[in-house]
């Protein structure tokens, strides 16, 4: 909607219209947040806010509408949060400027877009226009083995998407079968209820699924380490931050909410599949050398933990995995950008190779331990506040129809819990090796510290994290009745 | 014979009128070089106003049913008469620089696209028969254009040996028909088609030959040759509007002449469908011939087309003829490119020549990037929405076949983006050290990119466009 006026700009003085674009996205999306806290205070219960809604291929039954309730606006605010930080994390980027922001102006286009739509159609489209951006940034822009990368993630994301489809037009032609009325609005399909259980069955797990891919379910994660290792940082940011969290949020809006009978009876074959992501992903890093890898196997077992959460369905499990989407989103946007930041200085990502890193650039090494700190869940920061509310949740789900005994949700839990542990062993030992000891190449003792375009990305997500941490409260309070309202629609509550 | 029935035929008419004028034009137009850009422009001119008065012309029919035009074919009709204006438009820098004979190159278009309207609007399997034939044989002539290239002769030869296979098996498939029914009017065929053998046999000698029009596998040996052999704007054409007209046509013959047999043809096409996908991109991934590989795309392009056909439903025709307006103008922008990277680098269509070519050229590798994304079905380009109200008409029955075989196609557009985005890894990431130097495209060039663009980026958002096909309906 907005991000169209300042992509039509973006031929002269590249980075000035970046900064005032993102700025203003930020001021909306924190106006936005502000409005929507305002209208649930003034007691405006209705599900979706700021609706809009115009018929788009009539014959078809597809309009463009748009609406926004509690997650998509913590989404909007993250999105934002990240592009603003991304455009400063790649200030110094040089061949192709131009270019470089064009595609990453499309890129966050199909992010805000999707979070807004609320017409299957339209969220396709949008879920789309997000990821094929992604080969050109990282196969131009990237570093490493970027061709096979870039190829690698565009082709696994789409084949994702080509799943999609089919349960797209699974759920417009049953529910217009059962219903008389044919249409992709996501509101009504919700409210007609109608698709007989065998069906969602069979199309619940298309649309898991693909949505999945991009929300690192394991087996089909693998995209995820060799796409962020070779991005380029301001897209790892964006990519990791928010990318990753369209897979989560459609598993709920659109899986879990339109074919709610299949989610009872099948939510335990990808709770035991998340269980292995978070368990899985978390192993993996401890054992990486390449810094990217580390994050990226950390995002996969984080993501996991989302879907993890939003398979439990309880409603603090779910606020949970919100949480936890836009504290992950934050940590690792700064994770990613210092990661870019010392290996623009370092030219290497191997731990093996850094050391010493706390005398020669300070800052930096600061940033990477809260990092690292909140990652690992210290409280005080975001990371604590999302996982706690997802464990206690998921501890406590009632036991679903389809589940295999009534004990299973417990013991899962259990065992994605052990992830804590882990992360805090890969964490720890990364934080210990490249930031203290003794330098040993001597010629990174020249090494700068940051540059002030830098600290404004850094500080702005440390700031993000420490604040989310330290008052929750009002985010939670945004969430838990969206998620309320939807899981009262899927019948678990 | 009421002669006043000729006025109700009036894109043809109007096709015939142009033809005459093209012919006397060149005929009598002074010999310097200016002859050819006047024919070329004077040639626009006629195929604009057959696009214009096809859009305009209501739903008649003449002699007593043999030729009917419904409010769908005549939307196609301006289609095609506009894809041919875009052929034109940016053959018109080729014919200048390569032919002594431009105005039979004209006229030869104008002919063939004349014979396709009849075959568009045939009634009856006669009328049928001679349109086809009309189109088929100066497309022959138009691939021979070439006439120093080996290649090209080869290519014409391939072409008019199989057109007149395929014709003679599909003759053969008719007269099964006939035997049958005792009728060639697809009308009275509707009503006295039975399930015996004789009216399968009949039916399927006749997808058959249609199917080597369509180039559907397993009909498609002469196309990669033909599309390489062949000038490179024919090849755009034979592509686009030659495959465009064949489809519609098949898929009214299917839907009005067939519609008791649907069952038969649902699997013949299930099957055939698969196959033009699966095995196409298959081939597609392993040439290095830039108009070899655009012949494979095509080839599964026209696998997708036919999807719309499946299950003889409401939505077949408008997915259909929307799929091919959208294919039209991103398969001729990535031709005008073709053409113009041939035209000024003594005629390399090699993928090698195309590494580093953003370099270079930015402007036109980032038209080529934006047409490759839109016949691979990237929103918001308008690929993305034609497949997908494909996928939509294929499924609308719910058949559980039918998913499957949407399914396949889904799996099968991952595919078909892997070797897209081989040409885009090409001309932005593959270094190199002797990229194609740095050109100037003509003018005319210019206009049909911006065109071809302009149709990429609108047909898909601007959702005018579809309704206005899905108004002229079924």
């Amino acid at each position: 909607m907005l991000v169209g006026l300042w992509l039509a700009k973006n031929v002269n003085q590249v980075r000035g219209v970046m900064v005032t674009g993102a700025s203003c996205l930020l001021a909306l999306s924190v106006w936005l947040t502000i409005y929507f806290i305002q209208e649930r205070a003034a007691g405006n219960t209705a599900e979706m806010l700021l609706t809009y809604s115009t018929p788009w291929f009539k014959p078809l039954n597809i309009a463009y509408s748009v609406g926004v309730d509690g997650i998509s606006v913590v989404m909007l605010l993250l999105s934002s949060i990240i592009v603003f930080t991304g455009t400063f994390a790649s200030w110094q980027l040089k061949p192709l400027t131009k270019e470089y922001f064009l595609w990453f102006t499309l890129l966050s286009t199909g992010v805000y877009g999707f979070f807004i739509s609320t017409d299957l159609f339209t969220m396709f489209m949008f879920y789309e226009v997000a990821l094929i951006p992604m080969y050109l940034l990282i196969g131009v822009w990237g570093s490493g083995r970027k061709e096979y990368s870039a190829m690698k993630l565009t082709l696994m994301l789409m084949g994702g998407s080509a799943l999609l489809i089919l349960g797209l037009l699974g759920i417009y032609y049953f529910n217009g079968i059962y219903s008389g009325n044919y249409t992709f609005e996501l509101t009504t399909i919700a409210a007609n209820h109608c698709i007989p259980g065998h069906i969602q069955n069979i199309f619940f797990p298309f649309i898991f699924i693909g949505f999945g891919v991009l929300g690192a379910l394991f087996p089909f994660h693998t995209w995820s380490p060799d796409g962020h290792a070779s991005a380029p940082t301001a897209v790892s940011m964006l990519h990791a931050g928010v990318l990753m969290k369209l897979g989560g949020y459609g598993c709920f809006r659109v899986a879990m909410y339109l074919l709610p009978e299949a989610a009872q009876d099948l939510s335990w074959i990808f709770l035991i599949l998340t269980t292995i992501s978070v368990v899985y992903g978390a192993l993996s890093a401890c054992v990486q050398t390449d810094l990217k890898y580390i994050n990226a196997y950390s995002s996969v077992s984080h993501c996991g933990l989302v879907l993890f959460a939003l398979l439990m369905m309880s409603q603090t499990a779910v606020t949970g995995a919100v949480l936890q989407m836009l504290s992950h989103g934050l940590m690792t946007a700064l994770f990613f950008a210092l990661i870019g930041m010392i290996y623009g200085r370092t030219h290497t990502r191997d731990i093996r190779e850094l050391a010493g890193l706390m005398k020669i650039m300070p800052f930096l090494a600061v940033g990477y331990v809260i990092a690292g700190l909140a990652n690992l869940g210290l409280p005080g920061f975001s990371g604590f506040i999302a996982e706690m509310t997802i464990f206690v949740g998921s501890f406590g789900a009632h036991p679903l129809s389809g589940d295999p005994n009534t004990s299973f949700r417990m013991v899962a839990t259990i065992i994605a819990c052990m992830s804590i542990v882990v992360t805090a062993v890969y964490i720890l030992r990364v934080v210990g090796k490249i930031l203290y000891g003794e330098v040993e190449n001597k010629h990174f003792l020249e090494l700068t510290d940051a540059t002030w375009d830098e600290r404004v990305a850094v500080i702005c997500l440390i700031f993000c994290v420490a604040g989310l941490g330290s008052f929750p409260f009002w985010v939670s309070d945004m969430i838990s009745p969206a998620a309320g309202t939807i899981l009262e629609s899927i019948g678990v509550m | 014979m009421n002669y006043s029935e000729f006025l109700n035929m009036v894109p043809e008419f109007v096709l015939v009128l142009a033809l005459i004028i093209v012919f006397f034009a060149d005929f009598f137009a002074s010999r310097n070089a200016e002859r050819k850009a006047s024919l070329g422009y004077l040639t626009m001119l006629m195929l604009i106003g057959t696009a214009v008065t096809s859009a305009m012309t209501e739903p008649t029919q003449a002699f007593g049913g043999i030729y009917v035009t419904t409010a769908a074919i005549n939307v196609m009709k301006a289609i095609l008469a506009f894809g041919s204006l875009v052929v034109v438009v940016m053959a018109t820098s080729w014919v200048e620089k390569n032919l002594k004979l431009a105005g039979e190159f004209y006229m030869l278009i104008l002919s063939t696209l004349l014979g396709m309207f009849m075959m568009m609007s045939s009634g009856s399997f006669l009328l049928f028969f001679l349109g086809l034939e009309m189109a088929s044989v100066p497309l022959a002539c138009m691939v021979a254009f070439d006439r120093h290239r080996k290649e090209s002769a080869e290519g014409a030869a391939k072409y008019i040996l199989v057109a007149t296979f395929s014709s003679g098996v599909m003759l053969f498939g008719i007269s099964f028909i006939y035997a049958a029914t005792g009728t060639l009017y697809f009308d009275d065929v509707c009503a006295a088609v039975s399930n015996s053998p004789l009216c399968i046999m009949g039916l399927v000698f006749f997808f058959s030959g249609l199917g080597f029009k369509i180039s559907l596998v397993p009909f498609h040996f002469w196309t990669a040759d033909t599309y390489q052999g062949a000038p490179t704007p024919v090849t755009g054409y034979l592509s686009v509007i030659s495959k465009g007209a064949a489809a519609i046509t098949l898929c009214t013959i299917l839907m009005k002449a067939f519609a008791p047999m649907v069952e038969y043809w649902d699997y013949m096409l299930y099957i055939v469908i698969v196959l033009s996908i699966t095995v196409a991109n298959l081939f597609a991934i392993r040439q290095n011939e830039l108009k070899r590989f655009m012949a494979f795309s095509s080839i599964s392009q026209a696998g997708y087309i036919m999807l719309a056909v499946v299950g003889n439903g409401q939505l077949g025709v408008a997915a259909l003829t929307y799929y091919v307006l959208v294919y039209i103008v991103a398969n001729m922008a990535v031709f005008t490119v073709i053409n113009v990277v041939e035209q000024n680098n003594g005629g390399r269509t090699d993928m090698a020549a195309y590494n580093g070519f953003y370099q270079t050229n930015p402007k036109l590798s980032f038209l080529m990037t934006l047409a490759l994304f839109s016949l691979a079905g990237i929103p918001p380009f308008a690929g993305m929405f034609s497949k997908f109200f494909v996928f939509m008409a294929g499924v609308q029955n719910g058949e559980p076949m039918a998913y499957g075989v949407v399914f396949i196609a889904l799996v099968n557009t991952v595919v078909s983006l892997y070797y897209y985005l081989l040409i885009v890894k090409a001309m932005y990431i593959t270094k190199t050290d002797a990229p194609l130097p740095t050109f100037q495209s003509d003018a005319n060039t210019k206009v049909a990119l911006a065109i071809c663009t302009a149709g990429i980026a609108l047909f898909g958002v601007a959702s005018c466009v579809y309704e206005w096909i899905a108004a002229a309906g079924i």
